[in-house]
């Protein structure tokens, strides 16, 4: 499945269950090559990188993510239909030669709509999920290993925005949104980013609470291992330290959390726009779609089925590259399950 | 021939797992006599532990049994749960290796002690119950059992709840108890005064023990007979005194030769038995031990051999060339030879003063309590007015119990911060003056080995960037990082190749290797190892420790070395200082120190290693320190080991109140420093039996 020169060294490890064979077998080898040149070690992320290259699950979500992707971006080229085009003579119309997925209760050409609709939700998807985990993962873990008034502080802001009623917040929030001129003059500018944008902010900025708090733990227990302290000893600084000994370790839940948090995001945005503050008609969404499509899903399945069919398929190709990213990260991975 | 009392026959455990099913036990054919103590023997990972699980009904169901047990020619295999539920605590008893979790946190000693016997003895009436109990606690020689018998396992130490364990294993006076691991857990000075509770406990109750141990020495000087296993069989069983004399596998010589003796340790090198056992998923192919063992010839890679009584004397050996080793054509020297000894030149450094010079170092933590308003209670004295100096070249020992401090003492000389009070010198800088980038600069020159291989490398980095980590902080360009990574793989006997692996691919003392590898990368002055090798086999141990000599003499490093192991202190540092409660009681050169140790804890101290030899063993006078540790946060006045001196007993009214009113400052005597005021009668404690027994009422 995949090519890896020089030496397919993550190959094997996959399967040297037994460190003793596969170290007189790497020392072989090497002697081979030692000949030509000194041995120069390879660093932790080209590991990372060969180790994904040969796990299937990385090749098939990978493919099925980028298949979606190409769809949503170049998916319209192939249609007649242009979005929000109604079509006169085909209401309800199941999906057919002339419109690949179908119509809705007014003629709208579904093919037309999903691309959008996957652009957008993509766009929101992969950006506010990884904005939650990256900020669950800088908070947690550095309130976690500073410990004393910073914890304090952050466990404080995690407590306040996870009893603050986020919802209501927004529906506040969002007519003055919707009027930029109305805000205070410094705040203006925030009325004035797209509307994706601000979702992303928000969808991002409520979702990392509870990740930071499983984060902080983690690191408050990882601290404590000796090789924290070698690191500290030796003077490496505190980002330092986080970065290359507690984020690694903490990865197999930042994935996962990531992975989830797409679902998450798209599913949140439906119910943002409900308040006015995600995608408003007459632009769609994945969430806009199925919001639509769930009423119809026993008369005209086709209007929730396909979207909830690419919804699945996008979900199940980021869970399959977060689960290959972490089995490549963790390099206990195949012994554990072997 | 009588009837034995526990007869394992064939015994095979396989657990099943996805990649293939691990034989941890592969035919194991023993006895136990009445009345009989049976040490078995063996590395981690051997079986050792889970053919004795298996004797107790113990194993997880997913664990397949096979082969024949019988106690007292019942056969344990075929029992029910509740039949076998009859047979243990009552007729077998087990003593397990935690005492904190074997104890239920929930309930009273004093509980945990009745519920053993309430179980078997139906109709037993409270009041009885709580009187044996009461004479139990006292029988392990717990002061002020009534009371005791009150308190929950956490206000007990480590020591107290091994002996309640050991209370309520002979609590109906079993014919077995079995102990796994029994004194791993503890101290050596406790795992003295456990060892004597077991014993005392035998002759009580008159059962037979079986010792589930790693250690050779604690296996001399308990046990009748002994058993050695290796890849789960027995690979030679004999009376204690012809396998210490005499060992005819060679397995059995690599361990007893690889063990360092406390008694002769320090002239020459440890012997190494390099490798690891196989791995027990895979199908084996001849004798286990054959890829290990220097002696092994085509037939043992070919045939396993089978456990045989060959030479009519008791002995059974599992080896294809025990007849040459018998007829003594084969000798331990030959199969495992002493490497030379390193020329040993120190290339001392120009500035010829000590590396590092700490006076009256001190540490304390403050103990908090509330959770709203956090108001000091009290004051840890972790580190309580240290001197020490290390010499250039030179090994500086640092011993002393859990709990001792000097584990504290080894990690304030890594902080560079500002001591509390007294002062610290390192590399001729004084750390006070240190601004943050000196600090940094000096962090170079020190550095430091941790006692956990598993923990002390970063598990999801590769090897090669752990090694390095300390040359990013000093921004070394890659280059020259990649350069020294495979000189440093090389230095301490790896491969540069292996670089590129994780930490999991390695064993134990690999592992301990590639944390003494990153500490040397800045080519440090001073190298502070906490315990490197108290977590390793001591099979690996030796290995460990040559490297560490080796490396100090060729590149003239400073060493100071943390461990509660005597034996090892004194085969490689020059100096040495015992710690207690955060003073350090004696200080001086090793030779004369192990010769004629001063202060009355060095002499408890050394007097609990237990010595891999039976004769010497059996022979030594043993100073048994009563009690525990007192706490670090009480307040003594006068002398700190007041409280368990064997000393202080021997001595008259108005000495003894010197030792409770004086706090002893360390004084020389001779090339030593001693803190006691009582120096001059420290012999009376080999003219006298001092040990003060637990009154024992059978």
């Amino acid at each position: 499945m995949s090519t890896t020169p020089p030496a397919d060294r993550a190959g094997d490890l996959a399967e040297d269950l037994e460190p003793t064979a596969g170290l007189a077998r790497h020392q072989k080898r090497n002697r081979r090559r030692q000949e030509d040149k000194p041995y120069r070690p390879v660093s932790r992320s080209r590991l990372v990188l060969r180790r994904l290259r040969t796990k299937p699950n990385f090749w098939i979500g990978g493919v099925i993510v980028l298949l979606i992707v190409l769809f949503a971006l170049f998916g319209d080229l192939i249609n007649v239909y242009e979005l929000n085009q109604a079509d006169p003579y085909s209401f309800n119309s199941p999906p057919s030669a002339q419109h690949y997925f179908g119509t809705d209760a007014i003629g709208m050409d579904l093919y037309a709509s999903m691309t959008e609709a996957l652009r957008m939700s993509l766009l929101i998807g992969f950006l506010a999920a990884p904005l939650a985990t990256l900020v669950a993962a800088f908070l947690g873990s550095l309130a976690g290993y500073l410990g004393g008034i910073f914890e304090t502080l952050t466990n404080s802001l995690i407590n306040l925005l996870l009893v603050l009623p986020v919802f209501y917040m927004l529906m506040i929030i969002s007519p003055a949104l919707a009027t930029p001129e109305t805000l205070p003059e410094w705040l203006q500018w925030i009325g004035f980013m797209p509307s994706w944008l601000l979702l992303v902010i928000a969808i991002g900025l409520f979702s990392w609470m509870i990740m930071a708090q499983i984060v902080k733990n983690q690191t408050k227990s990882l601290k404590e291992r000796e090789y924290v302290k070698a690191a500290r000893f030796m003077g490496v600084g505190t980002l330092a330290i986080l970065r290359r000994h507690i984020i690694p370790n903490v990865a197999s839940l930042l994935i996962i959390d990531a992975a989830l948090g797409v679902a998450m995001a798209i599913l949140a945005e439906t119910s943002l726009s409900f308040f006015g503050l995600g995608i408003q008609a007459p632009a769609v969404s994945l969430g806009t779609l199925l919001q639509d499509g769930t009423g119809a899903a026993v008369s005209r399945p086709w209007l929730f089925v396909i979207p909830a069919g690419f919804l699945v398929a996008l979900l199940t190709g980021v869970a399959l590259v977060g689960d290959a990213l972490r089995d490549a990260i963790d390099p206990t991975s195949e012994v554990n399950r072997a | 021939m009588p009837e034995p009392l526990l007869q394992v026959k064939d015994l095979t455990v396989t657990f099943p797992s996805t990649s293939g099913d691990v034989r941890a036990v592969r035919g194991v054919d023993y006895r136990v006599d009445e009345g009989e103590f049976l040490g078995i023997v063996g590395e981690s990972g051997s079986g050792k532990s889970v053919s004795s699980l298996a004797v107790m009904g113990l194993l997880p169901t997913s664990a397949r049994i096979e082969g024949d047990l019988r106690f007292r020619g019942q056969s344990l295999l075929g029992m029910t749960d509740r039949e076998l539920s009859a047979l243990r605590g009552d007729q077998i008893s087990m003593i397990f290796q935690d005492p904190l979790s074997a104890l239920t946190p929930v309930y009273t000693v004093g509980q945990q002690i009745e519920e053993a016997l309430h179980l078997h003895h139906k109709g037993l009436r409270a009041d009885s119950a709580h009187k044996r109990a009461v004479e139990l606690l006292e029988l392990v020689g717990i002061p002020g059992a009534e009371r005791r018998l009150k308190a929950f396992p956490h206000e007990f130490s480590g020591g107290m709840r091994q002996r309640a364990m050991i209370a309520i294993a002979m609590a109906n006076d079993p014919s077995l108890i079995i102990a796994d691991e029994p004194t791993t857990a503890l101290d050596v000075t406790i795992q003295a005064q456990v060892l004597e509770v077991l014993q005392t406990a035998k002759e009580v109750t008159g059962a037979a023990v079986v010792l589930i141990t790693h250690d050779l020495g604690v296996v001399a000087g308990n046990v009748d007979r002994v058993a050695v296993m290796y890849a789960g069989k027995l690979v030679e069983t004999s009376g204690v005194d012809e396998i210490f004399a005499a060992p005819h596998m060679p397995y059995t010589m690599g361990l007893l030769r690889s063990v360092p003796n406390m008694l002769t340790a320090g002239e020459q090198r440890l012997v190494p038995l390099e490798g690891r056992p196989p791995n027990l998923a895979k199908p084996l192919v001849g004798c286990p031990f054959a890829e290990r063992c220097p002696a092994a010839v085509d037939r043992c890679r070919a045939e396993e051999p089978e456990l045989e009584a060959r030479f009519g004397d008791g002995r059974a050996v599992a080896c294809h060339r025990a007849e040459e080793i018998a007829a003594g054509t084969l000798r331990p020297e030959d199969v495992f030879p002493r490497p030379e000894p390193e020329q040993r030149e120190v290339a001392v450094r120009e500035d010829a003063g000590p590396i590092v010079a700490a006076e009256g170092l001190v540490r304390h933590f403050p103990l908090y309590r509330g959770a709203v308003f956090r108001r000091v209670v009290g004051t840890v004295k972790a580190v309580d007015g240290v001197d020490f100096e290390v010499q250039p070249g030179q090994t500086l020992g640092l011993v002393g119990e859990s709990g001792s401090g000097k584990s504290t003492t080894s990690l304030e000389l890594m902080e560079l911060v500002p001591p509390q009070s007294g002062s610290l010198v390192v590399a001729g800088k004084d750390v006070s003056t240190l601004d943050k980038k000196s600090r940094l600069a000096l962090r170079k020159d020190v550095q430091i080995v941790f006692q956990d291989p598993m923990a002390a490398v970063d598990p999801r980095l590769p090897v090669g960037e752990i090694i390095c980590e300390p040359l990013t902080v000093h921004k070394v360009p890659r280059q020259e990082r990649d350069r020294r990574i495979g000189e440093m793989l090389e230095l301490v006997g790896l491969e540069p190749e292996m670089a590129d692996r994780y930490p999991h691919e390695f064993s134990g003392g690999q592992r301990q290797r590639i944390g003494i590898a990153r500490a040397l990368i800045t080519e440090p002055k001073v190298l502070v190892l906490d315990e490197p090798v108290s977590a390793l086999d001591v099979s690996v141990q030796a290995g460990v420790i040559n490297l560490l000599e080796d490396l100090r003499d060729r590149l003239g490093l400073s060493y100071l070395f943390v461990a509660h192991d005597l034996a090892i202190v004194r085969e490689i540092a020059d100096t040495i200082a015992v710690m207690y409660l955060g003073r350090i009681v004696e200080y001086g050169p090793v030779a004369e120190v192990y010769e004629k140790a001063r202060h009355p804890y060095t002499r408890a101290l050394m007097s609990a290693v237990p010595v891999p030899d039976p004769v010497t063993e059996r022979s030594r006078r043993r100073i048994l320190l009563t009690g525990d540790q007192p706490s670090p946060t009480e307040d003594i006045p006068g002398c700190n080991f007041a409280s368990r001196c064997p000393l202080l007993p021997l001595l008259d009214e108005e000495r003894r109140g010197r030792c409770h009113g004086e706090d002893p400052t360390p004084v020389r005597h001779g090339a030593s420093r001693v803190a006691c005021h009582h120096v001059d009668s420290i012999d009376r404690l080999d003219t006298v039996d001092a040990a003060p027994q637990p009154s024992v009422t059978p």
